[in-house]
This record gives C-alpha cells, sequence and structure tokens, in this order.
C-alpha cells in the first residue's frame, strides 16, 4: 500500500517539474530576449525547498509511526535498557538538532531568494556568534560523552564472579555453543584438534572436557549474569544478540568475551508480543562468505530451575563420542561415563559440518 | 609508428623557431588529449572515468537492491548478463556480496576519491591560485595513467569466472586471505590488491603534486589567507591523503605476503576446509587497525573537496561572503587533524580494549564540533543573502543538509555503548551513504554544474538541472532514510536475504519502496549525463564569468588554453569573497582587482601594500 502511495507522490513530483519546465519556457517567451539575471525558475526553486522541507518534516514523522511498530521490543537484558534509553534521549537531542538547522537551511533559500533591487548584507563574521556556536555543540557533546563512558565502562568491566559461562564459537556457516557441565570449567581447547567429530577443537586429555557439552540451542537462565567466551575457527564473525542489545566479533586466534544480565525469559516475550513462536535469535554480523545470512541460532532463556534441569538433561560430548575420547585420551577413559544406548547416539550434534546455507535459514 | 616519429619530429623543429615565454608549440593529438600534462585535460580524463565508474557502481547496487526489495522476483532476466551468477532464477549469494563489494569499492575510491578529488583539485588549483599549470605536468599524466590502469585491472575482475573481491570494501581477512573461504578471495582478491596498489601510487603522485603547486606556484598577492576554501579543502585532502593512504598500502602489502608467501600477520589458529592452518601469532585486527587508519581519513578524503566546493559556491550564488572565512580554515585543519586520531571508533566491538574504546568515543565525539561549525556557517551564509538558484547552488544547499543529517547520526555511532547495538546494522549504511557518499556525491555534481563553463567553454541547461535536482535530492532521502528504521530494527548489512530470521521478516514494504526509489534515483542521473555531453557539443555559449564570482579562474579566456592566462597571470589584491560589498556599484569584486580601483567599498586597513 505504502509503496503505491510514494509511487503516486513521485509521479505527482515528476509532473510538477515538468509543468515548471514548461512554465519557463513559455515565461523566456513571453518576455522576449530581455536579459534578466534570474528567471521565474528562481522563485520555484526558493519555494520548492520550503515546500519540501513542510512535506519531507511530514513523511518523516508519518514513517517514523509507521516504521515504529516493527522495531525491536524492548530490551531483554540490564544493560540494554540503559543504552536504549541513551540512544532515544540521544536521539530525542539530534531530531531537535535536525529540525531546527534543517529549517533555516530550507526557509533561508525562500527568504533570501535573488531580488533585483537588494544586496545582500556584507557580514564576513562573528565572532560572538561563533564561539557560541562551538561552545553549545561542545558542552552537548561533553555530556553526551560522559554517560556513554560510564555505560561503556560499566558494560565491559569483568564479568561478576559466578557468572554462567557459555562458548560460542563461530565457523563457516554456523554458530556452536558449549558448556562447561557439572564442575563449571570448560576444558581446554586447541584448534589443531579440530575434526569432524570434535569441532570445538577440545584437549580430551583436559579433565575438565569430560562434563562440556554442546546443545543444538543456547539456553541462558534469567536474572544471572552470563559471560560469552566467544571464537571464531575459520574467519572473522560475529555475535549478535539483537533482543539482549549484544555485539562481540568472534576473531580466530582472539577470544572475545561479552556479559550481561538475560531478564526475561522466551514464555514472557511470547506472551509480550503476543506471539507464540517467538524465539530469541542469534545472528552473524560480521560478512564471513555465502552463508553469513544464514547463520541463524535459536536461544532460549529460562527460568532458573528450567534452566538447571535442561543442563542436566543434556548429553555430554565424551558420553555421545566414547570411542573418539578413548582413541584420543586412552589415559582417561575412566572419566568416560558408562555407555549409552545406540538411540541417543544419532541427534549427536557432530551433524553440522557444511549445513548448506538455504537450510539453516529456513528453520 | 615511424610515421607519427616524424610528427613529433616536426613539430619539434616547428616550436624551435617560437620564442619560450608560453608553450604554443601544437602538440601532437595524442599528447594533448591522450597522454596530456595539461591539468584541465588530466581533470577532465578524471571526470569522465569518474562519470563511467559512477554508472557501473550505481548499477551494481541496482543489482543488490533487486535482490533485497524482491526477495521472491525471478532473475532469469538477468542470466544473459550475469550468467552462472544467477541460478534457478536466484541471485547467488556470493554474488551479492561481490556486488555489495565492487560497490563500495567503485563509489569511495574510483569515484568520489579519483573522480572527485582528482577532477577538481587538478582543475581548479592552478587557475585559482593563478598557476599555468601544476608543479610537474609529467607526474600529474602519470597519476592519471596509474588510475587508469588501476581502474583496467579492477574492471577485468569483475569479469573472471572465480569473481572479484567479494569479503567487503574492508576486505577484513582471514576472509579475504583464504581462498577456501570464499571464490572472491582468490584471483578476485589478488586483482583488488593490485589495482588497489597501484590506485595508491596514483593517489599519492596526484597528491604530492598539489601540495607542491599550492606551496611554491601561487601567483603574487596569493597568500594562504587568500585562498578561496576550495584550494584549502583541496591542500588538506592531498596531506591527508599522502599521510594515510601509504598506511593502506602497507597493509595490502603484509596482506599479499599473507595470502602469497605463507606469513602470518593477520592469520591465527584457522582450521578451514578440512585442515588446520599452521600460521600462528598473526592478529585479524591489526588489519583493522591499519585499514582505518587510512579508512577514517578517506572519509575526509571524499568529503573535504566537496565541503571546499560547496564553500565556493554558496558564497558566489548568495552573493555573501562566506561566513567565518577563518573559522572554516580551522575547521578543516581540526578535522584532518582529528581524522587520524578517530579510527578505532570502527572497531568499538572486535573485542579491542575497551579503555581505547573510551578514548575514541571521546576523540570521536570531539570531531562534531568543527564539523558543527562548519554547517552553521553554511547557513549563516544565506542569511540575508541575496540567493541565486543555479543547478550547482541546489546541490551544494542539497549537501549542507545531507551533511548535517548524516553527521548527526555519527554522534549516536560515535558513542561507544549504544553503537554495540548498531553496529554493522543498516543505520551504519543510513549514516555513510547520507554523510559521506550522497554529500560527497552532491559536491561532485555541484562543481561540474559550476564549473563546467570553465572546462567546456559552454553552459549546461539550467532547467534540466533543476529537474536533476529536486529527483536526487528528494530520492535519496527516499532511499536512505528509512534505512535508519531498518537499522534500529536491527537488520545487519552485507545480508543477502533476511527472511531466515524471525526478527528481520519485517519491512519488506519499505525495502521495496528503497528499491524503487533507487531505480528511479539511479534513472534520473542519465538526466544529468545527457544535458553533460549534450552540452559539451551545444550548450549556450558561456560569457566570461557567468556566475560573476570573484576567483582567478574567471579571469582566463573562455576556453583557456595551455599556460591558462594568455598573458600575464593576473596578481591578486584581496580575498576572494568581497561579494556585495558596501559602497561597490557591483555586487562582486573580483580577486585581481586593487583596492585602488575601489575606493568607496575600502575598508580602512584595506589598502594595497606597496610594490
Ligand atoms: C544509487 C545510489 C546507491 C544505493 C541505492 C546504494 C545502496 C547500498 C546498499 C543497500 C548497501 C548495503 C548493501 C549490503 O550491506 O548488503 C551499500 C553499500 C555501500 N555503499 Fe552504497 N548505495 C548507493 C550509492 C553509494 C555511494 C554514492 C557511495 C559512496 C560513498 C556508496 C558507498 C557504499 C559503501 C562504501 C558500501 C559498503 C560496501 C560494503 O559493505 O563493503 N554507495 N550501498
Ligand atoms: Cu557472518
Ligand atoms: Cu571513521
Amino acid at each position: 500500500m505504502t509503496t503505491i502511495y510514494i509511487l503516486a507522490a513521485i509521479v505527482l513530483i515528476i509532473a510538477i517539474l515538468v509543468v515548471i519546465f514548461r512554465l519557463q519556457v513559455l515565461s523566456a517567451v513571453l518576455k522576449g530576449r530581455y536579459e534578466k539575471r534570474v528567471g521565474i525558475g528562481n522563485d520555484i526553486n526558493a519555494l520548492l525547498f520550503v515546500i519540501v522541507f513542510v512535506v519531507g518534516v511530514g513523511a518523516f514523522w508519518y514513517s517514523y509511526q509507521q516504521a515504529s511498530e516493527f522495531f525491536l521490543p524492548a530490551p531483554s537484558s540490564e544493560h540494554g535498557v540503559k543504552t536504549d534509553q541513551l540512544f532515544w534521549v540521544t536521539m530525542a537531542i539530534l531530531v531537535a538538532a535536525f529540525l531546527v538547522t534543517n529549517a533555516l537551511l530550507y526557509v533561508f533559500p525562500y527568504i533570501y531568494k535573488y531580488k533585483e533591487d537588494r544586496k545582500a548584507y556584507f557580514y564576513p563574521d562573528n565572532h560572538k556568534l561563533e564561539m557560541i556556536w562551538t561552545i553549545i555543540p561542545a558542552l552537548v557533546m561533553a555530556g553526551l560523552v560522559v554517560f556513554g563512558y560510564k555505560e561503556w565502562t560499566a558494560i565491559t568491566s569483568p564479568a561478576p564472579k559466578g557468572a554462567e559461562v557459555i562458548e560460542i564459537m563461530g565457523k563457516q556457516f554456523a554458530w556452536q555453543v558449549r558448556y562447561p557441565g557439572k564442575d563449571g570449567v570448560l576444558g581446554n581447547y586447541n584448534y589443531r584438534n579440530i575434526d569432524a567429530v570434535n569441532e570445538f577443537g577440545m584437549d580430551m586429555n583436559d579433565s575438565a572436557s569430560y562434563d562440556d557439552f554442546i546443545p543444538r540451542e543456547m539456553h541462558f537462565p534469567v536474572g544471572k549474569p552470563v559471560l560469552l567466551n566467544i571464537r571464531a575457527r575459520d574467519v572473522i564473525h560475529s555475535v549478535f544478540l539483537p533482543h539482549f542489545r549484544v555485539k562481540m566479533d568472534a576473531v580466530p586466534g582472539m577470544p572475545t568475551h561479552f556479559w550481561f544480565v538475560p531478564t526475561k525469559t522466551t514464555s514472557q516475550m511470547r506472551e509480550e508480543t503476543g506471539n507464540a513462536k517467538f524465539n530469541y535469535e542469534l545472528a552473524c554480523t560480521e560478512v564471513c562468505g555465502r552463508g553469513h545470512y544464514a547463520m541463524r541460532f535459536v536461544v532460549v532463556v529460562d527460568e532458573p530451575a528450567e534452566y538447571e534441569k535442561w543442563k542436566a538433561s543434556q548429553d555430554t560430548f565424551a558420553s555421545l563420542n566414547r570411542d573418539y575420547a578413548a582413541e584420543k585420551a586412552p589415559k582417561l577413559v575412566s572419566l568416560l561415563p558408562a555407555k549409552k544406548v545406540e538411540a541417543t547416539e544419532v541427534s549427536a550434534p557432530s551433524d553440522s559440518t557444511a549445513v548448506p546455507a538455504d537450510t539453516t535459514a529456513t528453520k | 609508428m615511424s610515421a607519427s616519429d616524424i610528427h613529433i619530429q616536426d613539430h619539434h623543429a616547428h616550436s624551435h623557431d617560437h620564442d619560450h615565454e608560453h608553450e604554443h608549440h601544437e602538440l601532437p593529438w595524442i599528447r594533448q588529449y591522450i597522454f596530456s600534462e595539461d591539468h584541465k585535460i588530466i581533470a577532465k580524463q578524471y571526470l569522465i572515468s569518474g562519470i563511467l565508474w559512477a554508472i557501473m557502481g550505481g548499477l551494481f547496487s541496482l543489482i543488490f537492491r533487486i535482490q533485497l526489495g524482491f526477495p521472491n522476483a525471478d532473475l532469469s532476466w538477468m542470466k544473459p548478463v550475469l550468467g552462472e551468477w544467477i541460478q534457478n532464477g536466484k541471485l547467488d549469494p556470493e554474488f551479492y556480496l561481490a556486488m555489495v563489494t565492487m560497490h563500495g569499492t567503485i563509489m569511495v575510491f574510483f569515484v568520489l576519491t579519483a573522480g572527485l578529488s582528482g577532477t577538481f583539485s587538478n582543475f581548479l588549483i592552478p587557475l585559482q591560485i593563478g598557476a599555468r599549470d601544476m608543479a610537474s605536468g609529467f607526474l600529474n599524466m602519470l597519476s592519471f595513467w596509474f588510475f587508469f590502469l588501476s581502474s583496467v585491472v579492477m574492471f577485468t575482475s569483475i569479469f573472471i569466472s572465480t569473481g572479484p573481491a567479494s569479503g567487503g570494501w574492508v576486505i577484513y581477512p582471514p576472509l579475504s586471505a583464504l581462498p577456501q573461504a570464499m571464490s572472491g578471495s582468490g584471483l578476485g582478491m589478488t586483482l583488488w590488491l593490485t589495482s588497489m596498489a597501484l590506485f595508491i601510487v596514483s593517489s599519492l603522485l596526484g597528491s604530492l603534486n598539489y601540495i607542491t603547486t599550492i606551496i611554491n606556484l601561487r601567483t603574487k598577492g596569493m597568500t594562504f589567507d587568500r585562498l578561496p576554501l576550495t584550494i584549502w579543502a583541496f591542500f588538506i585532502t592531498a596531506i591527508i591523503g599522502v599521510l594515510s593512504f601509504p598506511v593502506l598500502f602497507s597493509a595490502a602489502l603484509l596482506l599479499v605476503f599473507d595470502r602469497s608467501f605463507g606469513t602470518s600477520f593477520f592469520l591465527s589458529e584457522i582450521y578451514i576446509g578440512g585442515e588446520a592452518l599452521s600460521n600462528q601469532g598473526g592478529s585479524a585486527i591489526l588489519f583493522q587497525h591499519l585499514f582505518w587508519f587510512l579508512g577514517h581519513p578517506e572519509v575526509y578524503i571524499v568529503l573535504l573537496p566537496a565541503l571546499g566546493i560547496t564553500s565556493e559556491i554558496v558564497a558566489t550564488n548568495s552573493r555573501k561572503p562566506i561566513f567565518g572565512y577563518k573559522a572554516m580554515i580551522g575547521s578543516i585543519l581540526a578535522i584532518a587533524f582529528l581524522s587520524f586520531i578517530v579510527w578505532a571508533h570502527h572497531m568499538f566491538i572486535t573485542g579491542m580494549n575497551p579503555f581505547l574504546g573510551s578514548i575514541f568515543m571521546f576523540l570521536t565525539l570531539i570531531i562534531a564540533v568543527p564539523s558543527a561549525v562548519k554547517a552553521f556557517n553554511y547557513i549563516a551564509t544565506l542569511w540575508k543573502g541575496n540567493i541565486i538558484f543555479t543547478p550547482a547552488m541546489l546541490f551544494s544547499i542539497g549537501l549542507v543538509s545531507f551533511f548535517i543529517s548524516g553527521g548527526l547520526t555519527g554522534i549516536i555511532l560515535g558513542n561507544s555503548a549504544i553503537d554495540i547495538q548498531l553496529h554493522d546494522t543498516y543505520f551504519v549504511v543510513a549514516h555513510f551513504h547520507i554523510v559521506m557518499g550522497s554529500a560527497s556525491f552532491f559536491g561532485m555534481l555541484a562543481g561540474v554544474y559550476h564549473w563546467f563553463p570553465k572546462m567546456f567553454g559552454r553552459m549546461m541547461d539550467e532547467r534540466l538541472g533543476y529537474i536533476h535536482f529536486w529527483l536526487t535530492f528528494i530520492g535519496v532521502y527516499i532511499v536512505f532514510f528509512p534505512m535508519h528504521y531498518i537499522g534500529i530494527a536491527g537488520f545487519p548489512r552485507r545480508y543477502y536475504s533476511w527472511t531466515g530470521f524471525d526478527a528481520f521478516n519485517t519491512f519488506a514494504d519499505l525495502n521495496q519502496l528503497i528499491s524503487i526509489a533507487a531505480i528511479l534515483v539511479f534513472f534520473a542521473q542519465f538526466i544529468f549525463i545527457f544535458n553533460f555531453f549534450y552540452s559539451i557539443f551545444k550548450g549556450r555559449v558561456s560569457s566570461l564569468n557567468p556566475w560573476r564570482s570573484n576567483t582567478l579562474e574567471w579571469t582566463t579566456p573562455i576556453n583557456p588554453g595551455h599556460g591558462n592566462w594568455p598573458g600575464d597571470i593576473p596578481h591578486v589584491y584581496r580575498w576572494p569573497y568581497d561579494y556585495s560589498k558596501k559602497g561597490h556599484n557591483e555586487d562582486f569584486i573580483p580577486q585581481d582587482v586593487p583596492f585602488s580601483q575601489t575606493p568607496h567599498s575600502n575598508f580602512p586597513h584595506e589598502k594595497d601594500s606597496q610594490e
């Protein structure tokens, strides 16, 4: 619908322009060869500035109403609430500055359009005025820097003790996550250990690896700090959790971190958005190749109790890949749990090598 | 070959008869128009190449805009042109990225650096400072031909079977370093790097020439505080270029080493294509620091010349001095200086030290102050003016509007806490297209409309110019303004399609609208292109000083020959902005008019210095 409106508007504009064109030709003919410094075009252009400004501000307001409906819901993280606030406060200041400066910019051409009998005002400078409009932006910027700095340092401060540690790794073209299991410690890794089974390059000679598990969805507990240990194994990717206002690059060879506190469970969001199928999503925001647009991963936020239950229900990597672990670390076979029934083996997560981009996209 | 040799011999013999006062000797055609050392011809060569590249870069943006606006459309009709890149009526995702990359590279480097700076620095510097040509005509010619070679290499890369470079115009390794990562990182990337190396050589040769010329060849009386702001802008731009392009060169060189000679500057702990690479200890982030050390100043390399052009045009057509001439110079200097110490605002979320992030946020927001001063000064120049809307003036006002709109959103992105959410979303695409892309583009168009009479001795059609302006101006806002909304909604950039995500499954209408507007804006440019080429041959013949401007270029003949002024070079007695001075019968006093000839308008301190 909007498209049709806009198309109509564009046709209208073109029509107006054609009319102007004709008018100019006519007036030139009427005036004969009398040389004037400016033609009627000058007045029309001056007027158009004002019209475009008024219509433009209207379109701005209208389009904002239309578009804001599709903005992300309120942030689901503690810091997100603050950065959103910072965003909208800054935006309000900027819109004010935008309207004032643009109003002047479009109205002056109309007021001061060329008149034969007038001479422009020779006004090369005014130091007072220039001081004022240097100092005011400087003060505003200083204020914004202070608030931004406070937020930024809080967000990037070291994660609180006892945060839930989760490892997330980007690869072409999927995300994989690893949880530390009962001991709360992620086993060591080395990229040279990576193979088709062991996507993380986990070190099976590290006993901390044995309770680590690799689920197919990422779960967070609500209300508890979560620390993401982020890495990539081929090219740069970027972890983007839009609903949590979280973003951090995943760089091969340089682990990065981001910690935050999720504040709303998935079911809560389903209620709030009225969308029973709502899911938190993880996307990639650093171009990483052909499947960049398809690196979707589902995130679930649980009540802490549910979260613990979910964790307990996950099979460890070692239990799913007993033979592999035994082969890599014969000395630690004792750490392997009792053999599992065949059926679960099928759902082992090691199937995600080279998922064709399109299938991940249309989940 | 021998025939032309004889020609050259002939002309040499011929020219010896002349005295050496002016270089009047007839050069063979090829030295006059192709391998020319005349700055005016070189400027036109840059301009025409820039226009051709702009068409190509624009066309590429249409291809991916069609994909984004009409994700379900059957694109088989493009198959005759794109061949294998269309599979089952769908654009190949890697080709999408290739188009985005080429579009960005072409627009930033080939159109707005070479096409804008190359054209107007070359054309205006000698004419406005009163010089017969550049300091070294030969290096100037080399500069263009290096650019030409660079263009040929980049152009070739589009047609190879593995496709051109596809990792984004910022070519971050490891993606750009490993052919296993995407097919564009193979030969396409090699060609990209070769082309950019040639481009950098061209840019350095040009910049060094601009700097030397401005410092050494100013005519008598043309002190630095009498230079038009255009020249100040070109001067500072050239200095920025000389200081920053070599850094990109070194980054490219190290990348070449990593790609071809097994070094590990940027590579570490990589497992790709089923094997663990041996590279260790490199830093992918190091490349980003090097890249953005050029990349951010590059934004100003693109923008400052446009702002300089605008200063000149706004003053001339407001019939008023530019408001705060000294403050304008001061802010150019401040922006240039600061542009070197804000680069890491592109890297807030790369995992670099958060304290570094704070520093760069602080420096970035400082740069808003001189930018604001510039915007206010433009507006103050319009105030109480007597404004004539030439097409050049319209585009200049449009530029100021974009500079403000796009500059403001920079304040948001410069705030690292807010940038966490907005980085690499469409908000960024909106921001830089308005402030850098569109603003500089408008500066370039304004410059062409304004100096066309000096370049070709004829006028462009004004009415077509008006229509071109209004369509483009409104169109640009329709294309890029809504991208802010899309960005606020979190849509990531360089996405082939968003439909796979629940969160990004909205805005189909809006994306369609943007694409339609983009197509219209693109085709509106043909009004300009028609006007341009038509007017070269059939335009109304220009008068000597059609805009009643003060600067020196308008004291040359309508079609200035080699050496620019047939007689002596005029002397300069005053600054370039004596418009509408009280007591003078005209509303302008050119720079070569001595104070002794304008007794009624002089201020007490304005006397000709004793000679
Ligand atoms: C017809 C006008 C234009 C349209 C419709 C357009 C559209 C776009 C869009 C939609 C993107 C993002 C693509 C993606 O992220 O998937 C893009 C990228 C870009 N555009 Fe434009 N653009 C236009 C003109 C320009 C101009 C004049 C410049 C000059 C500065 C420019 C510079 C860039 C750059 C640097 C990128 C980033 C490329 C990358 O991500 O590597 N564009 N353009
Ligand atoms: Cu990606
Ligand atoms: Cu920057």
